[in-house]
């Protein structure tokens, strides 16, 4: 069995700055001997991806647009990566959206096309991109997403995108059996709310925090090294048995009932 | 006071990577810096870190320009 990452690569997609989870999960990757491969959305995330990567003590990593709301893009960026890396190990997939309005107040107000729209890219997105990422993972693979208790649980405002979880949380484990047979992990890490520009989305997003402070059993919030460390373990060989899983990395507050 | 101002001048010209001759009391965020909304988060974040202090969303919402978070942060410390 081998704990360290080196001489495998891994896709981290949904870096948008020094806060984001995605990057804590990078950091403890790279820490493991892996080498990254980054994808952002559109052009406004380049320059801050890029810059994070710099402060990395390797300079192979590599940087991919990738728009997952059109199949065309998913397919050729990872075409592109499998032209420039050709086999990879495993895949981050940290990418949510929703509406701000819509991330506060009732779900009752949801409209059509934005419940739509967080059910693509929330949700459908790890599917597609599962279909073109398995193509390069022919040494076995881990792939990992991001979901949240608001997609077991209805979580104050969190709304339209806890339908969007609860939605990926299946596709998560119906990925698990379709790519089981090639040795393709999929599972999810629900973590406890984290200071990232996306939380600061949700509305009152300060009083959620204070909430895990002071009643989940570890009573403190969760880091995105603490988040990035359960990344580790999913991509690494301590893992190989677990898949269609959701791992709580919440500090706990998952299993308390007052 | 004014070095509430110089605080809040530097974070903006880091986080937005703006000319400092730019980043004036008057100076909207949008308009005059040509940060997006999630530019603007990112700073509201920034000024809750360096001057350990929760800016709510509805006060977040009404600060449109540098002046304008300046007295949010003098009235608060």
């Amino acid at each position: 069995m081998n704990f360290s990452l080196e001489g495998r690569t891994y896709v981290v997609m949904g870096v948008a700055n020094k806060r984001s989870i995605a990057w804590g999960i990078a950091q403890s990757l790279h820490n493991a001997g892996a080498r990254l491969v980054f994808t952002y959305a559109n052009e406004r995330f380049e320059k801050p991806v890029r810059d994070l990567a710099a402060t990395l003590d390797r300079d192979d990593s590599l940087f991919y647009e990738c728009d997952v709301t059109s199949d065309e893009a998913i397919e050729q960026t990872f075409e592109n990566i499998k032209n420039d890396v050709g086999v990879i190990h495993g895949l981050a997939h940290c990418i949510a959206f929703a509406k701000r309005e819509e991330l506060s107040g009732e779900f009752l107000n949801t409209s059509r096309e934005g419940f739509a729209l967080a059910q693509d890219i929330s949700a459908f997105s790890l599917a597609a991109i599962a279909r073109s990422a398995k193509d390069l993972m022919t040494e076995g693979g881990s792939i990992l997403t991001l979901t949240y208790l608001g997609g077991e649980r209805v979580v104050e405002n969190y709304n339209v995108m806890g339908v969007a979880k609860a939605s990926l949380d299946a596709t998560m484990r119906y990925l698990a059996n379709d790519l089981g047979k090639y040795g393709v992990r999929v599972n999810a890490i629900s973590a406890g709310p984290i200071r990232t520009v996306s939380a600061k989305g949700v509305g009152d997003f300060n009083a959620i925090l204070k909430e895990i402070e002071e009643r989940s059993p570890l009573r403190k919030p969760v880091t995105k090294e603490e988040v990035g460390d359960t990344a580790y373990f999913l991509m690494s060989d301590l893992s190989r048995g677990v898949t269609g899983e959701i791992i709580h990395v919440d500090s706990g507050y998952n299993i308390m009932g007052y | 006071m004014a070095d509430v101002f110089n605080r809040v001048k530097e974070i903006i010209v880091e986080r937005l990577d703006v000319d400092e001759a730019k980043v004036t009391k008057e100076a909207s965020f949008k308009d005059d810096l040509e940060a997006d909304s999630l530019d603007v988060v990112e700073l509201v974040m920034e000024l809750e870190d360096e001057f350990d202090m929760e800016i709510s969303d509805e006060d977040a919402e009404k600060i449109q320009t540098v002046g304008d978070a300046v007295d949010y942060i003098n009235s608060d410390q």
